[in-house]
């Protein structure tokens, strides 16, 4: 199990925009470097990448919740 | 329809701001906050609060309905609603005045006329305000008739999306091979981001300068209050503001203050307003931009060299109708220049630095001024943008202001948070800047170096 951390503390979002798909689903495919969400912190949007390669497990904070550096955001199980 | 009672529909230094103005002018004040700003330095301000909402912006400042529903509540007989947020939502001003209160801006009609680019582009040629070459309109007509007329303007030129503004929706093209595609991805653009595919066509200027006017109008008396120099920008943020704006030919000076002057007698405005132009030093040409229909960030800058204040004047004309102001009463005296500080972190590529000030010692003397939403021991929350206070000096020439500014800034100390102050001091003290040979790319591309961010944009 890799765990996916805030580098932030900030809002996060599980979509590009409220109108878009969520970028992933629980129990997709995921590759190292890719994006799985976004913080925004002070109007600025960053992106959220898992380092690991594998099976995102599940989603631990809720889209639009508050994340604070170290919060998990998710875990994938790596394959 | 007289005040008593405002309404401040905002935060941070500007809630701050305009609480004193009006606390000044008799007013009762009552602040719409969201839960996390409770206990702001706003806050403890005003006569009475309102918690409007959750901290996202989304659910508390940019809510009406909860804004308005707060108004009535509180016994407020007007909004002001300060700048961002619903500041040039013309819904949200009509809804505050269907809702009997009294709109501290122009009208609504007024807001929706220069929110529209292309419109306000109409509405400033009918005044006289010089544009640049372009379609003077919305870009319309077949292929062959754009490809027409971006040669008859040259290259490079600029497509811009008619709802766009704040340098959001604007794509450069260099080479006629490039302006048919790019005319597609701007419209298509356009109508994702802002719901409105109408794009326009203008001539690019490198290394421009921003300048702007200040102007004030009660529906029958127009005047100009002068202008500013905002070209210090990063990603088209304003950085370091200055007042009046440097190095302008006189006449090119007087044309954009005389035609802000018709453009706000052009659409009647009421309040205080700013018509921005490009100002191109290679021709010595200034072109219309934009109008913004709210009181500015940088407006403390025409404050110190007109003694007027703008927030007084705002409330004055709302709650009496009329200014008292006139344009030969204006006076401008010495030269002032304002920094935003912001909880950026300037060697971590402006990274948002959210957190608690631990220490907070701002310059003192009667040259200087800090508009400051935050205290010491405040946590600066990551919900809003990333401004922290405004520091503004006042000297008799613009060297000695700029030099004022660089001994101001060194003595401000921030602490607990990461702030934009060194950049400050580097812009301040930089030899371009005092030359003034900065333009609004200057930072990115000279000063930090490395290509201007998002490549398309100018």
């Amino acid at each position: 199990m890799a765990e996916i951390q805030s580098p932030l503390p900030g809002v996060f979002y599980r979509r590009p925009s409220p109108d878009k798909d969520p970028f992933v689903q629980d129990g997709d495919r995921v590759e190292a470097g890719q994006v799985i969400g976004l913080i925004e912190v002070m109007k600025q949007f960053s992106e959220v990448q898992t380092e690991s390669a594998g099976t995102l497990e599940g989603f631990r904070i809720d889209d639009g919740d508050m994340v604070h550096p170290g919060d998990v955001i998710a875990v994938v199980a790596e394959s | 329809m007289a005040i008593s009672t405002l309404l401040v529909a905002n935060r941070g230094e500007i809630a701050v701001r305009i609480l004193r103005s009006a606390r000044s002018a008799g007013l009762r004040t009552v602040l719409a906050v969201s839960e996390a700003d409770q206990d702001s330095m706003a806050a403890g301000l005003a006569d009475a609060v309102a918690v409007v909402g959750p901290a996202p912006a989304q659910k508390s400042y940019l809510n009406a309905e909860a804004l308005v529903d707060a108004a009535r509540e509180h016994g407020c007989d007007a909004v002001h609603p300060g700048y961002g947020f619903l500041s040039e939502n013309a819904a949200f001003a009509r809804r505050v005045q269907e809702a009997g209160l009294t709109w501290v801006g122009p009208s609504p009609e007024v807001i929706d006329l220069m929110g529209h680019k292309t419109r306000a582009l109409e509405a400033a040629i009918a005044a006289g305000v010089p544009v640049l070459a372009g379609s003077n309109g919305p870009l319309e007509g077949d292929d062959d008739a754009v490809l027409a007329l971006a040669r008859e303007v040259g290259y490079p030129l600029v497509i811009k999306a008619s709802a766009g503004g704040g340098g959001r929706g604007i794509r450069l093209v260099r080479a006629e091979e490039d302006l048919l595609r790019t005319v597609d991805t701007a419209r298509s653009e356009a109508g994702a981001s802002f719901g409105d595919t109408t794009v326009y066509l203008e001539r690019f200027v490198e290394r421009a300068r921003h300048v702007e006017v200040q102007v004030l109008g009660d529906g029958e008396t127009f005047l100009h209050l002068g202008d500013r120099d905002c070209s210090l920008q990063r990603r088209s943020q304003k950085i370091v503001e200055e007042a009046p704006a440097p190095d302008l030919p006189d006449a090119v000076r007087e044309r954009m203050r005389d035609s802000a002057v018709d453009l706000a007698r052009l659409c009647r405005y009421t309040g205080v307003g700013t018509v921005e132009y490009l100002y191109d030093p290679v021709r010595h040409e200034a072109a219309f931009i934009e109008m913004n229909t709210r009181l500015q960030v940088e407006h403390p800058v025409t404050e110190f060299v007109t003694g007027v204040d703008l927030v007084a004047e705002q409330l004055r004309i709302a709650s009496t109708g009329r200014t008292q102001l006139r344009q030969e009463d204006i006076t401008f005296t010495g030269h002032s220049v304002e920094c935003r500080i912001n909880a950026e972190d300037p060697e971590r590529n402006f990274l948002p630095s959210p957190g608690t000030i631990s220490r907070l010692d701002w310059p003192e003397g009667e040259h200087y001024r800090v508009d400051s939403g935050v205290r010491a021991g405040d946590t600066v929350a990551p919900y809003y943008d990333s401004l922290l206070a405004k520091l503004i000096v006042h000297a008799e020439d613009r060297g000695t202001a700029v030099q004022r500014m660089g001994a101001a800034l060194a003595a401000t100390h921030i602490e607990g948070v990461r702030t934009t102050v060194p950049l400050l001091q580097r812009l301040v003290l930089d030899p371009v800047f005092a030359a003034v040979e900065h333009h609004t790319t200057w930072i990115e591309t000279e000063l930090l170096g490395g290509p201007p961010s998002g490549g398309s944009t100018p």
